[in-house]
């Protein structure tokens, strides 16, 4: 996947999409509080594929639920498209969460067990503004959708979630992205359930989907060789801090940060193994 | 949801809990429409009869009989002699009739009481034997004459000119009738209460009042409790805070009390049934709400309803479709449970005389109140209350082990 990395789109004035300054947010008052994004700036670009990777209470998920609007910031700015972000009432964060959308770690858990998937697409249309379309335009909409995924609409159709297999739901969450089309996308760990080969599908779409519609995607990781194939940019975070951050190759090749050695230092052992294993079991 | 229900039913526990309670339910249905006399007419015009049949004496002495060659003094004896009497014969024979206290054998009643016969003597006068001592035992003489006495009776009829009376009908003592040919005869099953109702009559359409009572009364607890808890738990912050407030008040002061204060400042002449079933429903509400509200808490972090909020739906869209199903077995549990409280609520303050204050229907709480204010337990009448007790238990029994039930099947971490 590394030829990706020559698609970088590369305007010549990279424009803001996403940025923080001083983003803190700490959980609990008095001796029990806990901070768990501590005073963090970023600046992520539009068409940019951005990977924050660190290991497991880093703060990477803390951080996308504030940028996604889905808890409070304790303290910092967070500007959107160079404009301060204001989502203080019911409208205008509805309005928000138009050009801002995820996909979550545990496809299980996305959905509604007791709703159709079916009600998940059309939710995106309504969303999209197709709610007045006819049947057969919403339809081919979702067909199209669950095209790009690799998925047929009409075998999916009138099913229930746990009918699905991982690798398919976490699919269907891709091609919801697809039909809303967001400015951001925020992938919180979206592999981390999925087995490999689904993981490399599941990636290849994430970056489809990047170069198709120009979509900025935050990728939240704790797979630091995973982050180096895909992005272009590289955060890392320990302890709720950005210790170390720039272009993919600079970070990974030249990394200057102990946490970074150590988290690279960590990666090749766990997939050599890995890789013994599944050729012991053939 | 099909997959669920089989589920269900596959739970012993469920199946026999719901059994109990089907048949409670079908009696209740069935009973009237097969015994159809009003529940509450006062059948007998005495406290407490025992339970079994009555017939029509009138009747009885009226109706053809046939001889049939049966002392019909048999097994009076015995039935009349408890060992109290016994005690009193072998008494007095030994202290003033001067018999041998070896020649008694108190096993052996007729013996007895033809010893009695032959050294009985009403005109005795003896040292310690009191004039009121000598009473009683005259009396115990003539009911043993009485229980002997295999002579004829007669029916006489007054002459309405002269005044005489005039024999109609001799009856001997082997005379039977046959009681098919008696018309008017009523089985009383469970016999009558204080006020001479037939208690099993009564008892069915009590039951169907209770469980009227508290199927309400869940109803209405279940609903608050229900959106309450909903919106303390999704919805958080300042409105969680005055709703745990609220629930918290209601729970530290018993609701108990809560109910007896406004079921008496009602007053007499509002407290009907439903009213009743009304303020015991808003006065069991806390538990539900807290019990729904730490579940809420647990959903609300799910990532369904974070893409559902992501998605733009409204706070009460999100409330309905993506928690309240998560939740809904939990919720039938906790109605189930409201129901069987509601239902001894009910009991509990009737039993105290703040039930619904109305002679016209019948609750289960109101029989026992009856059956306590008339003495039923000091005077053994076990059936004006006994019965009461065990269809309260049974009722509240079969609900109990439908709600653990139903807790096995929707909570795995509990089946074995």
């Amino acid at each position: 996947m590394a030829q990706n990395q020559e698609t970088k789109q590369n305007p010549s004035e990279p424009k803001p999409c996403l940025s923080g300054r001083g983003i803190t947010k700490v959980f609990g008052i008095g001796n029990k509080a806990t901070t768990a994004v501590d005073h963090v700036d970023f600046d992520f670009n539009e068409g940019e594929f951005v990977s924050i990777v660190g290991e497991s209470g880093s703060g990477k998920t803390t951080l996308s639920k504030m940028l996604l609007g889905l808890i409070s910031v304790t303290e910092g700015e967070v500007r959107f498209q160079g404009q301060p972000r204001d989502i203080s009432t019911g409208a205008k964060r509805r309005e928000y969460w138009k050009n801002i959308q995820p996909i979550f770690q545990d496809p299980f858990s996305s959905y509604n067990m007791f709703y159709k998937i079916d009600a998940v697409l059309d939710d995106c249309l309504n969303m999209r503004g197709y709610r007045n379309a006819s049947k057969e335009e919403r339809t081919r909409l979702k067909d199209e959708a669950c095209g790009f995924v690799n998925l047929k609409y009409a075998e999916l159709t009138n099913k229930y979630p746990f009918e699905l297999s991982g690798g398919q739901m976490q699919r269907l969450m891709i091609a919801r992205i697809f039909l809303l089309k967001p400015k951001i996308l925020m992938a919180d760990e979206p592999t981390s359930m999925i087995d490999a080969c689904s993981r490399a599908t599941i990636l290849d779409m994430l970056l489809k989907l990047r170069d198709e519609v120009n979509m900025t995607v935050i990728f939240i990781t704790h797979d630091i060789g995973l982050a180096y194939y895909i992005s272009d940019k590289v955060y890392i975070m320990e302890h709720g801090k950005f210790v170390e951050s720039g272009p993919a190759e600079t970070v990974i090749l030249n990394p200057k940060a102990d946490y970074t050695k150590r988290l690279i230092n960590d990666v090749p052992k766990i997939y050599e193994k890995w890789d013994l294993d599944t050729v012991a079991r053939k | 949801m099909k997959n669920t229900i089989k589920q269900v039913f596959h739970s012993g526990k469920f199946l026999v809990g719901f059994f109990i309670f089907i048949l409670i339910l079908i009696i209740c249905f069935v009973y009237p429409l097969v015994v159809t006399h009003d529940p509450l007419e006062m059948v007998g015009s005495g406290n407490f009869y025992k339970p079994g049949t009555y017939v029509s004496q009138q009747e009885a002495v009226l109706d053809p009989f046939y001889t049939l060659n049966i002392d019909a003094s048999e097994g009076k004896l015995s039935l009349l002699l408890g060992e109290e009497e016994i005690e009193k014969m072998k008494e007095y024979l030994v202290k003033y009739a001067e018999v041998a206290e070896s020649e008694i054998d108190t096993s052996d009643p007729e013996a007895m009481v033809e010893l009695w016969q032959e050294r009985y003597d009403p005109e005795l006068k003896a040292k310690g034997l009191t004039s009121a001592k000598r009473k009683s035992y005259r009396r115990l003489d003539g009911e043993i004459k009485d229980a002997q006495k295999s002579a004829d009776l007669i029916i006489a009829e007054k002459d309405s000119e002269t005044g005489e009376l005039e024999e109609v009908k001799k009856i001997k003592g082997t005379s039977f009738v046959n009681t098919k040919d008696i018309l008017n005869k009523r089985t009383f099953l469970l016999g009558t209460d204080n006020f001479g109702r037939d208690v099993l009559t009564e008892l069915v359409a009590a039951t169907v009042v209770s469980l009227r009572i508290g199927l309400v009364a869940g109803i209405i607890a279940t609903v608050i409790g229900l959106l309450l808890g909903l919106l303390a738990g999704y919805v958080g912050g300042l409105v969680d805070n005055i709703i745990l407030f609220l629930t918290n008040l209601f729970t530290v002061i018993p609701s108990f009390i809560i109910l007896i204060l406004i079921s008496y400042s009602v007053g007499t002449s509002a407290r009907g049934v439903m009213m009743v079933a009304v303020i015991i429903g808003l006065t069991s509400w806390p538990w539900t709400t807290r019990a729904v509200r730490s579940q809420v808490i647990s959903l609300r972090n799910r990532d369904h309803v974070n893409l559902s909020k992501l998605s733009g739906h409204s706070l009460a869209r999100i409330i309905f479709t993506d928690i309240l199903p998560y939740i809904a077995s939990y919720v039938v549990m906790a109605m189930i449970l409201q129901i069987s409280s509601g239902i001894l609520a009910e009991a509990q303050l009737s039993m105290i005389g703040l039930g619904p204050a109305t002679t016209r229907t019948a609750t289960l709480g109101l029989m026992m109140n009856w059956a306590m204010q008339y003495a039923a337990h000091l005077n053994g009448s076990w059936w004006a209350y006994f019965p009461v007790v065990i269809v309260i238990a049974l009722i509240s029994f079969s609900l109990n082990l439908m709600n653990t039930g139903l807790d096995q099947v929707f909570n795995p971490q509990l089946r074995d």
